[in-house]
């Protein structure tokens, strides 16, 4: 029992960090109409840069979302600008090539991430990363808990964000009708430029988070990338809400791979569940909770 | 103050629109009538700029408006209610009519304008909390109107608002078009409920093939031989 509830706190805290992974490929998704196969890939250059911070100016990776979040929002930016809104503004290019940029995209800062850092393992061991929390039999690890509390935090201000302003609801209105947005006097160009920049900036923040748990390395991204692809699936195309529960039941299930059958089918169970999930629910999670 | 001079359209090769010239003045309601693809819905997305012209200008009080990006367009007072209503329909009505109302004098003014879209639409308030996608096609109708008006337009152009409905909200709809022209909205109508809209229009183009090939008062062309024919079938 101790160890089912062990699992269960294990596997509800890393689902609240890929509810925010989830949610930035879903904004994307949303908004742009493509899978962002570079995802992973712009969370390890959000981790790498909490690295350097941490590193070279003993800045705290928590603090440090306040510097590279927004250095990673900047990227997403730039990337969209220059990379995929030429791809979206010319009719003859088909959508599926803004999805090959974004692979190529991914192979850029992977292989420039080698170059500059190499292929070694790096790690930031701060003082709390190995405290633990314990609660009667379980522990909850320190990191973990705080990492799950911000990610919260993201959630909720993004919403706030999503449901209460004017550049949110702009957002959501784009991704349910371009041309009825464009006639509101919404640019689309802006609000896709601006959301690739968004979801870039909350996958880094998820990548910064898990990084006093995490080993870093160059190909850190790829599954990430996987995993953000098989939540906004199972969570329905395009529903924010829908990837918050994606996120929650990938962590979850994964966790209890981990533990009942093997550490190393932990990805592999995702990646069966996201077979299931196309095969006898295609409609995700939004399906069911008709959200 | 709407003046479209001659202008040509097409849709990549196929040219939908020849040579169309029409004016709507200050205080109108014209409408623009025409058989399933005569070029209708064109002329109002070439207007509010979804699609460029190839040749011929678009004035919209002295000011050219021609090949003006499609977000420009709702600045300068002209507004498309589009076919078909394009609501967002995973928003709620509320946030719908917010939509319409995001630039300049519209935003300041917005929480004033959703009241008076209520007062013109009571049962939009009833439902101001319901996702759009859950109403009657009437009532998504009204949204799109209301949320129209919340941009505060010079001119309206709505493209069909008769689509689907039944008989008796379709009255409802034109009686509140009358109402909003009352107001001192200019009006632009895409309709192919010809009979009822030549008779309480002030002018009417008939459009055949992208061209327009009448223009009158609407009794004149009610007693018009041609679409008595064409369109009435008397």
């Amino acid at each position: 029992m101790e160890l089912f509830l062990q699992t269960l706190i294990y596997g509800l805290l890393i689902g609240g960090l890929y509810a925010v992974i989830g949610i930035g490929m879903t904004l994307i998704m949303g908004v742009l109409g493509i899978i962002n196969l570079a995802h992973g890939q712009i969370m390890m250059v959000g981790m790498y840069l909490a690295w350097v911070f941490w590193t070279f100016m003993g800045i705290d990776p928590y603090l440090s979302l306040f510097l590279a979040v927004p250095l990673v929002f900047l990227l997403g930016i730039f990337l969209s600008k220059y990379f995929l809104q030429p791809l979206i503004e010319k009719e003859s290019i088909l959508p599926e090539n803004q999805v090959l940029m974004t692979v190529g995209i991914g192979m850029v800062l992977v292989e420039l991430a080698r170059f500059i850092f190499t292929s070694d393992y790096k790690s930031v061991e701060t003082s709390y990363s190995s405290e633990t929390i314990a609660l009667g039999n379980i522990s909850i690890s320190l990191p973990m808990l705080i990492a799950f509390v911000i990610a919260i935090a993201l959630t909720l201000g993004l919403f706030q964000l999503l449901m209460k302003t004017d550049l949110g609801r702009s957002i959501r209105a784009t991704a349910q009708d371009k041309d009825a947005a464009t006639l509101m006097g919404i640019s689309s160009k802006k609000i896709t430029i601006l959301t690739y920049g968004i979801g870039s900036g909350l996958v880094g923040a998820a990548g910064i988070l898990l990084l006093p748990m995490y080993y870093l390395y160059p190909d850190v991204g790829p599954i990430f990338t996987i995993k953000a692809f098989v939540i906004t699936i199972l969570g329905g195309l395009g529903s924010p809400i829908g990837a918050i529960a994606g996120g929650i039941v990938l962590g979850v299930a994964e966790t209890f791979g981990a533990t009942y059958i093997s550490m190393g089918y932990r990805d592999a169970v995702g990646l069966v569940i996201f077979l299931l999930v196309l095969v006898f629910l295609p409609g995700g999670l939004k399906q069911v909770l008709k959200i | 103050m709407l003046k479209v001079n001659n202008i040509n359209m097409s849709y990549g090769d196929l040219q939908v629109l020849w040579d169309v010239t029409f004016e709507v003045r200050k205080g109108e309601i014209v409408v623009l009538v025409g058989a399933n693809g005569a070029g209708k819905s064109s002329i109002l997305k070439t207007i509010s700029g979804l699609q460029n012209v190839s040749k011929g200008t678009i004035t919209f009080e002295g000011e050219n408006v021609s090949n003006i990006n499609p977000s420009e367009i709702i600045k300068h007072g002209i507004v498309h209610v589009p076919e078909g209503r394009k609501l967002f329909n995973e928003m709620t009505v509320e946030e719908n009519l917010i939509m319409g109302a995001l630039h300049g004098e519209a935003k300041e003014k917005r929480n004033e304008t959703i009241e008076e879209c209520y007062l013109l639409f009571p049962r939009l308030e009833e439902r101001k909390k319901q996702l759009t996608g859950t109403l009657s096609g009437g009532e998504q109708q009204m949204v799109a109107v209301a949320r129209g008006l919340m941009s505060k337009p010079k001119i309206l152009m709505l493209d069909e608002p008769s689509l689907g409905l039944a008989p008796v909200l379709v009255q409802d709809i034109f009686n509140i078009i009358k109402s909003i022209n009352k107001q001192g909205i200019t009006v632009l109508l895409v309709e192919q409920n010809v009979q009822s809209t030549l008779t309480f229009c002030d002018r009417a183009y008939v459009l055949e093939n992208g061209k327009i090939v009448l223009e009158g008062t609407g009794q004149e062309l009610l007693n018009n031989e041609h679409v008595k024919t064409a369109f009435l079938g008397i």
